[in-house]
């Protein structure tokens, strides 16, 4: 049996949507001049500024293009539907978005995204635009400690594009720009749990089994497979479940600052979500760790699945200057 | 001997579009298990692109490796993906491969098919045995390159690549994926054939029908 979805046709949803962003948001967003899929700040880019340029499949909304804007991203490359854009709308947008001063490539780690954004960083290069790359890492479902770099970016992309977003809209050098995305990301911390599937807009068949009664702790934000299934638990016990694994890495010290992220994967709602922050704000008071703030709502999703993530970004003086640096895209304002 | 020129090229992709076209739904179940559903999705739209972009040729006015560099433009920015740079790698190769031939030899189209093989290796920077689409294509290609090397003719050399790549694929049900995104399952990947060594299987089958 097929999904229901509200669409026209499956395989130009992707495209659909961009037009009706662009519709909702024309103070916010352009596409590039013959690049549909090369979604470019209307404010941000200028000369002089380190250019940074987001993206990957489409799915994840409000990711990626929802952080387009001033003081965050200036460019996100638009990929079909869990799919990493090709090279050709990836490079649009670095050229769009380049200051001259270089332009940074930030996206989560996957296979296929690493292979199109390299090949648009060495297109790049040859239009004399500088590229470097900062991927994020932050699922600390998906590889062992010891293999931090072969982790997925999953919500906590959040995080991380808004502080280096922030570093380059204050207008630090390149090396600075990088030196704060790599900081973000190793130290922003992400962990999902998944109670029912997602379905492709191409196929409407639901993209993994789980029975009526279980949960998967540590699943992708594609469906991917995580570390463990069960039983659905409280909301207490999940959350406690993710933030153990979550604080056991990041080793807060009594009196540290984080930020936190209740995510919803897609289908779960506000409410479920406000619960178990109510949990994340116990949790970490008893080991008196503060928090600087608190964002709960559709951030990282995965079309329509079901599920919640938890993210903690474990702050310093820079990180927090960062997340409180004013931004203004289409899906989200700070400041 | 075999004589293959733009128009049998573009016969040997269109072959595989209508192959990959049947082939979709099995596709995507298998990249459900152990990936995101999307391969056979990815699969279509790219070798629909390179029957699109070819139709679109004048195969008179153009030698094969323009034709082949068409095909991987077309391939790879209808895809993105992961399956996008791996294919539009391999023919990007294969166009070097036969550069400034206006017909394919037996040869010719042995020598392209292990530039194939070798450009989805780099480009993935995969070995065999990593459970991916290489696990299919370096067999196939080693198979090949055997068969015509003892006299074989080109069908029989494709078919022993065929017959390699599906052996190739099938071993990925014992493998533990250590590359892409199957690789977060660890040994959950166990028992389940990658689907871009299936997809591989299905296009140089395809490939095998179009050329001889």
């Amino acid at each position: 049996m097929q999904t229901k979805k509200i669409i026209n046709d499956g395989n130009r949803s992707v495209d659909e949507m961009l037009e009706g962003i662009l519709a909702a948001h024309p103070r916010h967003l352009k596409s590039a001049a013959g690049s549909q899929r090369s979604i470019i700040a209307r404010d941000g880019p200028r000369p002089g500024k380190v250019g940074l340029v987001i993206g990957g499949g489409s799915g994840h909304e409000p990711t990626f293009l929802g952080f387009v804007g001033k003081g965050l991203a200036d460019a996100a490359a638009i990929g079909n539907v869990f799919a990493s854009p090709p090279p050709d709308p990836i490079l649009e947008c670095a050229k769009a978005v380049s200051g001259g001063a270089g332009v940074l490539f930030m996206y989560g780690n996957y296979a296929g995204d690493v292979m199109n954004f390299d090949m648009a960083a060495e297109m790049a290069a040859m239009d004399d635009i500088e590229v470097r790359t900062v991927l994020s890492t932050d699922d600390v479902a998906s590889a062992p400690r010891d293999q931090r770099h072969k982790r997925r970016g999953v919500a906590g992309n959040f995080f991380i594009f808004k502080a280096a977003g922030a570093a380059c809209d204050r207008m630090l050098s390149f090396d600075e720009c990088e030196r704060i995305a790599k900081k973000a990301n190793d130290r922003t911390f992400t962990m999902g749990v998944a109670l029912s599937p997602c379905s492709l807009p191409q196929t409407r068949r639901p993209n993994f089994e789980i029975g009526p009664d279980e949960m998967e702790i540590g699943m992708g934000i594609h469906g991917e497979p995580g570390i463990a299934r069960g039983k659905l638990k409280t909301a207490d016990e999940i959350t406690d479940e993710m933030l153990d694994k979550i604080l056991d890495e990041m080793a807060p010290a009594r009196g540290d600052k984080v930020a936190v992220l209740v995510n919803s994967l897609g289908s779960t709602p506000l409410m479920e979500l406000y619960i178990m922050n109510r949990r994340v704000k116990q949790r970490l008071d008893d080991i008196g760790v503060s928090v600087h703030a608190t964002w709960v709502g559709n951030y990282c999703t995965s079309l329509e699945m079901a599920g919640a993530s938890v993210t903690l970004m474990h702050l310093d003086g820079e990180l927090q200057t960062m997340l409180d640096h004013p931004c203004d895209c289409a899906m989200f304002r700070a400041g | 001997m075999t004589a293959i020129d733009t128009a049998g090229l573009k016969t040997m992709f269109d072959a595989i579009a209508v192959a990959i076209e049947a082939d979709k739904d099995r596709l995507c179940q298998l990249d459900g298990v152990i990936g995101d559903a999307d391969h056979g999705i990815a699969m279509v739209l790219g070798f629909g692109a390179v029957r699109d972009a070819l139709a679109a040729l004048d195969l008179s006015a153009i030698e094969p490796t323009a034709l082949l560099n068409t095909a991987a433009k077309s391939f790879l920015n209808a895809v993105g993906a992961s399956s996008g740079p791996l294919y539009a790698t391999a023919f990007m190769r294969a166009a070097v491969a036969v550069k400034g031939k206006v017909t394919l030899a037996d040869a010719d189209l042995v020598a392209m098919f292990q530039a194939m093989a070798q450009g989805i290796r780099d480009r993935g920077k995969a070995e065999i045995g990593e459970k991916t689409m290489v696990d299919a294509w370096q067999p196939a290609a080693e198979a090949a390159a055997a068969a015509h090397a003892a006299g074989k003719t080109l069908a029989e050399s494709l078919e022993a690549a065929l017959e390699a790549a599906k052996r190739g694929a099938e071993a990925t049900k014992d493998m533990i994926a250590v590359k892409g995104r199957s690789s977060r399952l660890g040994e959950r990947s166990l028992g389940h054939i990658d689907p871009g060594a299936a997809s591989a299987v299905t296009v140089i089958g395809a490939m095998r029908k179009g050329l001889a």
